[in-house]
Order: C-alpha cells, then structure tokens, then sequence
C-alpha cells in the first residue's frame, strides 16, 4: 500500500501536508520547490539544447558536432587579433611614415613608441638586459649614459637590427679584441702594468708601473680605446675614465680581461622583429635615461 | 506529469540503480570513446618527431625535478600568450609526449616554444644560477645537473617501452638508443653524427650544449630536450593548419 492511497494529514499550524514520516514525533512537512527554482531550472534545461545545437559539443566517433555557429578558439583568436591590429592601425599608420624628428615632436606618437617599445623590451630583452634594463655581469646596463656602440637614436636602432658579433653577418656590429695574454701578444709584466694603468684612469692610485702602461696602452689599447681611453663607439671600445664595468671592476677581473679579451654578443632582432617594433624598441631605450642627442634620419 | 512519479524510482532500489548506471554510462561514454579517437582531433601537420634519446633522458630530467609544478608546456589560442610565446600549442605537437607535460600553473613562463629562443650558454648559466640573469627569479639554482653524467645505458629499454606505447620508433633507433645520446652531445666537430641525424632528421641540434665537452651531462641532456621544444613544426609551411584543422568535421 502507496501513501498516496492514504488522506494526507494536513498540519495544522501551517496548513501544509505532511509527508507522514515522523521521527520521535516531529513530521516532515511536504513543501513544493520554489516556484523560481523551478523555473530557473527549467531555463537551463532549455539553454543546454540550445547549446548543444549551437556550439560544438557531443563527441562521436569521428570527432565531434561542429554546432551551428562555426564556433572553435582558433576563429575567436583571429577576431581577436583582428581587432587589435585595428586599434593599433590608428597609430601605426602615422608610426611608420613618421620619422625620428616627428615622432619625438608629436607627444601622442611618442607615448605609442615607449608603450609598444616597453612590452617589445620585457619580451625579448628583459632575459638577458634585466627587466628594468638594469643589466648584469657581461651585460649591459641600459639606463645610464655609457653606450658601447652609440646612444643615438639611430645608433641604438643599427645595433639592434643587425645585432653584435652575429655570426655571419656582413651588417652586424664586429670587432675583436686581441687576447693580449693567450695570444702572447704582451708578457704578464706588461699586461699587469697596462691594467694598473687602465685602473688608475679610473681614479685608482698610480703604481709604480705607470710609465710602462701608459706606453702599452699607447701602443696597443689607444687605437681603438682612445688616447685618453675614452673608448670609441666605431669599435664598440668601452670608456674606460669611468667606474662601469661590465666585466667586473676588481684588478684581476681586468686582468682578465686584457688577458683572455671578451667579446659579447647580441642576436640580430632585424631577423626576428618587424621595423615597427624595432623603431619602438629604439625610441623606448634612448628615453630610459641615457640616450644621446642626434640622429640620423632615414625617413624624411 | 506528476510530481509523485519518481517515488517509484526512490523506492525501488533495483529501479534505481538501474537509472543510475544508465546516467553514469552516458557520462563515461562522452568522456571516454573521443580518447579512443584521438587521430580525428590531432592537427595533420607535418615536422613532428619522436625524441632523441638525449632529449628523452632530458625529458625525464624535466620530470624528475618536477619542473611542470611551476612552467606550463602549452599556449594557449589566446591573444597574449601568442604574442609572448608564439604560435599557439597544436595538439601534434605533444602527441609523443608520455606523460604530457602541458602542466597548469605558471610561476615561471611558458616553455612549449622556448627551443632556440636562447643560446645553449644563457640556458645553462640560467639554469646554473637564475639569478645572475634574472635577478627577481625565484626558480632554484640546478647547478648539479653539470657534474652528473646522463643515464644513458637503459635507453634501450626505454624507447622500446615508448615503442609499445605507440610512439614511432623503427627498431633501428631502439637499438642504437645510447649511441645516438652519445653522438648528440658530443657534436659534430668530435664525432659522426650522421646515424643520429639519418634516424631523426638534419634539424636535430647534435652539439656540445653545457660546454663540458669531456662528457655528457643531465645539463647536456636538459638543454638538448629544451632547445628542441616547440621547433619541430614549421608553421611557415603549416599556415593553413587552421583551415585544414578539425579533421573530424561532420
């Protein structure tokens, strides 16, 4: 025999039928659903059909229904990058017939150049040059004034174009220091004299050695590192009057270096960046802090 | 309809259980019967390769130190990640990955693409002492993987494991497994690597990586399974993958 054979008992203080199960003489009262709970679940029943016409959704044995609306991630992507070319149209239409002398007059333009040029720098950059271009042993600090290869505008966009010491380049920026010491180019006696008298451009005490350097770094450093040794941009010879190392400062890291030479390398981003990016890129490092005056043109 | 009809269901436990196994069937069937398709959503693109060797043992490197906990393996069809990393993760590209290593967290970057991103040097002065390049890292120093020699005699076995599995490994490759480890870390300037590169392909990188050239290291096999990750397709050549993609269209 069902319940429902038998006559509800309606509960008396609210009126609503109970289930007619009791325990230890407390009975369950049988309230319908919420009236909006079941209707909201019915609305989802409802937009799961829908969806599954729609949209891709039951695996079968040859891969899945498409849906009706084409739908993938791959599509959603190409809007969306669609989109973002549009936006950045506005701007790189002008960005890439403008030239240095316009793109630094127009504030508008310029703050497209930093922005675009500082996503570029923590993409490609930032693993070697340091995520604030702060630089560390072997690579450059790009904040300050010290430039290896000029700080001009158009210095900085030639370097990173064809990159430093790319193998294989005819463009790339190239030189070669001597390894003075393993080459056997100069004796120990001369290399130490020579690095006594680097260290004392820099404002270390004279040795007593200091005649000989300067006569070594005369013959064999000046032509490249300057007279004065204030390094030559031609060369990417360091000046070496200041107190950045970037191979270390300490005396037998300069030894070192006079010893074994040190040549570091930069890929050529020509290779992997378009000329937009590369122009924003340079504009971006130039302003960081130590870009120099001057540039030459090549968009009139 | 009547709101008392599935007291039949609540009070017949046989009743029950019978709808219950039915929802549970339907639910694995979805789940599982795509697993036994898997061809239909793999993208037909061409460049995918088996493994080398070495870059198996720096496979298992990679698990070993655990190293999906922190760096994810697969970029997603989003427009951020393709800028930062490239070209979105195809399913082919992973399909000889036992375990896949797509990983869901990213402390550190994505790595599916980082394959010649940079040199065999900066990789293993990063991984020597990240901080020396990245200063604000946080991932461990792995310096020890330079003094520790590769695992190369069990090779054998192990291709023929991923062979079993269903990864396409000739019994050529089987059977020259730790000759092939070997030639590729040792480079072409010190052996004949032509074996390695007729098996595998002339895009494998068969060169001294961790600059310890008197032997082959965990590093030398890290590196190698690193800068072979996300290289294999050629995208230039596979551009229309998208259009010809989802093979299994109805």
């Amino acid at each position: 025999m069902s319940d429902h054979d038998q006559e509800k008992e309606v509960d008396k203080l609210s009126g609503v039928e109970t289930t007619g199960h009791e325990w230890d003489g407390l009975k369950e009262l049988n309230n319908p659903l919420p009236r909006w709970w079941v209707w909201v679940f019915l609305a989802t029943v409802v937009w799961s059909l829908w969806y599954f016409v729609v949209y891709p959704a039951w695996p079968t044995l040859s891969g899945a229904t498409q849906g009706t609306s084409g739908y993938t991630q791959f599509k959603e992507l190409a809007e969306s990058q669609k989109e973002i070319v549009a936006r950045q149209a506005a701007y790189l239409s002008r960005f890439e017939k403008a030239s240095y002398r316009e793109i630094l007059s127009d504030p508008q333009l310029y703050a497209f150049a930093v922005a675009g040029g500082k996503a570029a720098f923590k993409d490609n950059c930032a693993t070697c040059h340091g995520s604030g271009a702060q630089g560390s042993y072997g690579y450059p600090n790009l904040n300050d004034d010290d430039w290896l290869w000029g700080g001009r505008l158009s210095d900085i966009h030639t370097t990173l174009l064809h990159g430093i010491r790319v193998q294989g380049s005819y463009d790339t920026r190239q030189s070669q220091m001597p390894a003075f010491g393993k080459e056997k180019l100069l004796d120990t006696q001369e290399i130490s004299a020579v690095v006594d008298y680097v260290m004392s451009l820099s404002g270390a005490p004279q040795k007593e050695d200091f005649e000989t350097g300067r006569v070594v770094f005369k013959n064999q450093c000046a032509s490249c590192h300057g007279n004065d040794g204030e390094g030559l941009h031609e060369f990417g010879a360091p000046n070496l009057r200041d107190k950045i190392w970037l191979y270390g400062g300490a005396r037998e890291d300069v030894y070192k270096s006079v010893f074994y030479s040190r040549a570091g390398m930069m890929p050529a981003w020509g290779e992997r960046l378009d000329e937009n990016t590369l122009r924003q890129l340079t504009i971006f490092l130039h302003q960081l802090g130590g870009g120099e005056e001057g540039y030459e043109d090549t968009i009139n | 309809m009547s709101w008392h009809s599935h007291e039949k269901l609540e009070k017949n436990a046989l009743l029950l259980l019978g709808f219950v196994i039915v929802t549970v069937l339907i639910g694995g069937i979805v789940e599982i019967v795509p697993l036994f398709r898997q061809e239909t959503v793999i993208e037909p693109v061409e460049g995918v390769r088996p493994y080398t060797p070495l870059e198996l043992v720096g496979q298992n490197i990679y698990i070993r130190e655990n190293c999906a906990a922190c760096h994810s393996q697969q970029i997603r069809p989003l427009r951020d990640e393709v800028v930062r990393y490239g070209h979105y993760s195809l399913a082919a590209e992973s399909m000889y990955d036992h375990p896949f290593l797509w990983g869901s967290k990213r402390t550190g970057p994505d790595l599916a693409r980082v394959g010649g991103k940079y040199s065999d040097e900066w990789q293993v002065a990063h991984l020597k002492e990240p901080r020396d390049l990245v200063p604000e890292s946080i991932m461990p120093s792995y310096e020890f993987l330079l003094h520790r020699g590769a695992k190369l005699h069990d090779l054998k076995q192990h291709l023929a494991t991923l062979k079993t599995l269903g990864v396409p490994y000739t019994q050529e490759m089987v059977d020259n497994a730790s000759k092939d480890a070997a030639a590729q870390a040792a480079g072409e300037a010190r052996t004949d690597v032509s074996g390695l590169l007729s098996r595998y392909g002339d895009k494998v990188n068969a060169r001294d990586f961790d600059g310890q050239p008197y032997m082959v290291s965990e590093m030398d096999a890290l590196v190698a399974y690193l800068q072979a990750l996300g290289t294999m397709v050629d995208f230039e050549a596979a551009k229309d993958v998208e259009e010809i993609g989802n093979p299994g269209a109805m």
